[in-house]
């Protein structure tokens, strides 16, 4: 895929993924050397620049969501990917942390989920008196039926549903770019392999099948 | 920070190369091969794709699920540090308007994480002016590179196919991947309206063509950078095997600030600061080369103004910094139902698509002046930040596994719709030539400098009619394959008049070439036809800078062309004392 276009695949829906934090402008003047350090510090073992590993440090420290707010975050992120039959659910695959990581990072999330989440607890202590974490299964559920559903929820609603679009949307990227999400959608790439072309039931359940050149020029592994 | 000093290297070198990406490292590679002494300089750190790359790496290893950040735009996996904005490194717009500059600051430079599109400019892509009136003609021909293409072909490795066509010549191929399935959907599609659809080429191996390079092992992650070297990057098969001569001396981290002359005018090496002690350092050289980037190396000779040189370095033409012109841009994605619920396999393949459609039109029967090729992308990818993204946009529009469903919601249902659409995306984008112009330029603005105290650059580069009706005629044909082959418009179909049809800004496709152009006549092109300067025989550039034009093809098997014969002809010239 080209490599922009793999990015506006990222991009649907608008997501910048160029906006940081105002604080990371000068560059680090001691260099981290020990990966060690590098790994305890920031979780990760990806190849990091010390500019960026000075960043993610900071990101780690920072707290956004208050536990009040985890807390919604995790039932709303359960009702959007429950566990089924093929996988567990968005709970299961630590989905909650990747959106307190997420909106740290991209801060062009924090007021829409904050406001959102506030929104919510609002509606629910208006007609249950109680803020949405703590309203019986049923209660939820009628409340979440009210915004899940945007081309027929009312008018009064859209608040609702946008911030209900974008936390599903959240929850679906990070559930399955989760360890279990990839297992749960299939993709079985990222190993060492030999690309052999489209195999013959697939060419033949499309009515496809390579020309005589194409078997002459391309490379056969057998 | 302590006192600044002027710290003087010893050693004098044969050659003072600027840059380590695709024309710096040719250019380091070729001459330390022929015995010379050469000292390379690089603005970034280390990095050798060996152990520096996240190839291989699982979505969840990033805590932002591969997502870009302002250090790695393209994601977190990417190959290639820095992008679209550096810290402490601005550069600035006049006239309203834009140009979006993209600069790696790393060994290799962002040949780790380019799309391995090698695409040789043809015999009309030297003669444009003779052909349609715009612009200017190379004052070389496809005659004078092809050798060089050849060379390169075989020592770096190109898969594709020879075809016979006028102006996208045949080459020395490695036997391409075959066709993905979307992308047999693309070549049926074609074929129904007559737009060819061909094995890409690019540079990758898929198979080994020597000890030092691995063979392709199918990850799909070439922008990632490959630990086996499989695919052309400079670090890996150019400064690694040039440092292994024993005749570069490698410098890293260091921002060049000029080019340094004597009372002749001659070059005699050039300053930089080195950016981890802040110190000021000179290293001089017989030669200088300078591979920086189109922009960055225009940059560099406005900055070095002396007495024989006041209006910078090699530009009393004046048009140092003119001509600067990049890709035109213009993309379109759908969705194919024909694709819903696909049997799952690995079909990740090579780092970039199979095939793709070279330009197949007359411009004299259009209302615009070149062509422009298609790339292609789609199937199933890794899941990366975005994945699943507007899922409430699909799941209400089209029957999963035979039922109505409403749109958005939650639960198994949606886990449901999640699988069924997976794999079944595809896009395409097109890549096209703009007119270079004199009126499109970057200059040194007059009073903004980045951290070390350099001026920095400030651009004004613009786009004409030219490349509105080209990007026009992109999305009409983009339009056209979606539905010849069964695909529903899923993004980029709503670009029109008031958006110039979804072209992209100047600068933003990242194939940034003219500002330092060849030419027979000193008064209208800084350097001639070996690109070396007409006012400083010492003096050379070997990145985008020395294009007259760019073609409809993506430059870097071009700007490797060039240096090796800049490099050739500069060791040549050396052994005669001409230089």
């Amino acid at each position: 895929m080209d490599r922009r276009k793999s990015i506006k695949t990222l991009l649907i829906g608008g997501i910048s993924t160029s906006v940081l934090a105002e604080a990371c402008t000068s560059a680090e003047k001691k260099p981290v050397t020990n990966p060690e350090e590098a790994k305890d510090m920031t979780g990760t073992t990806l190849n990091r620049m010390p500019e960026e590993k000075k960043y993610e440090k900071q990101l780690q420290a920072e707290t956004f969501f208050t536990p009040e707010e985890m807390a919604t975050i995790t039932i709303l992120g359960d009702i959007i990917i429950p566990r089924d039959e093929v996988s567990g659910s968005a709970s299961d695959a630590k989905v909650p942390d990747f959106i307190e990581f997420i909106v740290k990072d991209m801060p062009e999330h924090q007021t829409p989920m904050r406001g959102g989440l506030r929104w919510l607890d609002v509606q629910c202590l208006n007609r249950y008196e109680k803020p949405f974490k703590e309203c019986t299964h049923k209660q939820q559920m009628e409340m979440v039926d009210l915004i899940a559903w945007p081309n027929k929820a009312k008018p009064e609603m859209t608040q609702g549903v946008a911030f209900f679009t974008l936390i599903r949307n959240l929850v679906g990227t990070g559930f399955y770019t989760s360890e279990m999400g990839v297992k749960d959608i299939g993709y079985i790439g990222n190993v060492p392999n030999q690309w052999n072309g489209v195999p013959d039931d697939v060419l033949k359940q499309y009515h496809m099948a390579y020309t005589e050149k194409e078997l002459k020029e391309c490379i056969s592994f057998s | 920070m302590g006192d600044i000093q002027i710290r003087k290297t010893p050693k004098k070198y044969d050659a003072v190369i600027v840059g380590s990406g695709a024309g710096g490292g040719m250019a380091a590679y070729v001459l330390a091969n022929a015995g010379l002494k050469v000292c390379l300089i690089e603005a970034g750190p280390m990095f050798d794709p060996k152990t520096d790359s996240n190839q291989l790496k699982n979505p969840w290893e990033s805590p932002r699920r591969g997502a870009g950040t302002k250090f790695r735009p393209f994601g977190d996996f990417d190959g290639c540090y820095w992008g679209w904005e550096i810290d402490g490194e601005p550069y600035t717009h006049k006239n309203n308007t834009e140009w979006e500059w993209w600069r790696a600051r790393m060994l290799g430079g962002r040949t780790n994480h380019w799309g391995r599109i090698s695409l040789r400019f043809g015999p009309k892509d030297f003669k444009r002016k003779s052909i349609d009136g715009l612009g200017d003609d190379w004052p070389i021909g496809y005659e004078d590179i092809k050798p060089y293409y050849d060379r390169i072909d075989k020592l770096l490795g190109v898969f594709g196919t020879n075809e016979g066509l006028p102006n996208d010549p045949d080459g020395f191929f490695i036997p391409p991947p075959k066709p993905r399935l979307h992308e047999l959907f693309i070549k049926r599609a074609g074929a129904s309206i007559g737009i060819p659809v061909i094995p890409a080429r690019l540079s990758i191996l898929t198979k080994q063509i020597n000890k030092d390079r691995g063979g392709c092992f199918f990850c799909a992650q070439c922008g990632r950078s490959c630990k086996v070297y499989a695919d052309f990057s400079s670090s890996s098969c150019l400064v690694i095997p040039a440092l292994k001569t024993g005749n570069v001396d490698l410098v890293t981290n260091a921002m060049a600030r000029e080019v340094l002359t004597d009372k002749e005018g001659l070059a005699t090496g050039v300053s930089y600061v080195n950016k981890q002690d802040l110190q000021e350092y000179q290293v001089s050289g017989r030669t200088i080369i300078l591979a920086a980037s189109a922009c960055e190396s225009a940059r560099l000779l406005l900055n070095s103004k002396s007495a024989r040189h006041p209006n910078g370095l090699a530009n009393s033409s004046n048009v140092v910094g003119k001509y600067l012109h990049d890709s035109t841009g213009a993309d379109m994605g759908g969705i194919i139902p024909e694709l819903f619920d696909r049997k799952r396999y690995n079909e990740d393949g090579v780092g970039g698509m199979h095939v793709y459609t070279p330009w197949w039109l007359d411009n004299k029967k259009l209302d615009f002046p070149r062509g422009y090729h298609i790339e292609y992308g789609g199937g199933f990818g890794q899941p990366l930040y975005g994945f699943n993204w507007g899922i409430e946009n699909l799941n209400g529009t089209y029957k999963i596994k035979g039922k109505q469903k409403e749109a958005g919601g939650y639960g198994a249902s949606l886990k449901e719709d999640y699988r069924y659409f997976f794999g079944a995306h595809v896009g395409m984008a097109g890549r096209g030539e703009a007119i270079a112009r004199e009126d499109s330029y970057c200059e040194i603005d007059p009073s903004v400098i980045d951290k070390y105290g350099i001026p920095v650059l400030r651009f004004n580069t613009s786009y004409t009619e030219y490349e509105f009706k080209q990007a026009k005629h992109m999305k009409e044909t983009f339009s056209e394959i979606l539905h010849a082959m069964g695909a529903v418009i899923t993004w980029g179909g709503d670009d029109g008049p008031q958006n110039n049809y979804g072209l992209h800004a100047p600068g933003n496709i990242i194939h940034e070439a003219g500002t330092v152009r060849m030419g027979n006549d000193p008064r209208r092109s800084p350097l001639n036809k070996f690109s070396q300067a007409h006012e400083c025989r010492n003096l050379f550039c070997v990145d985008g800078g020395p294009f007259v034009s760019q073609a409809d093809k993506n430059i870097t098997w071009t700007i490797l062309a060039l240096s090796m014969r800049t490099s050739d002809y500069i060791v040549d010239e050396m052994k005669k004392r001409n230089i």
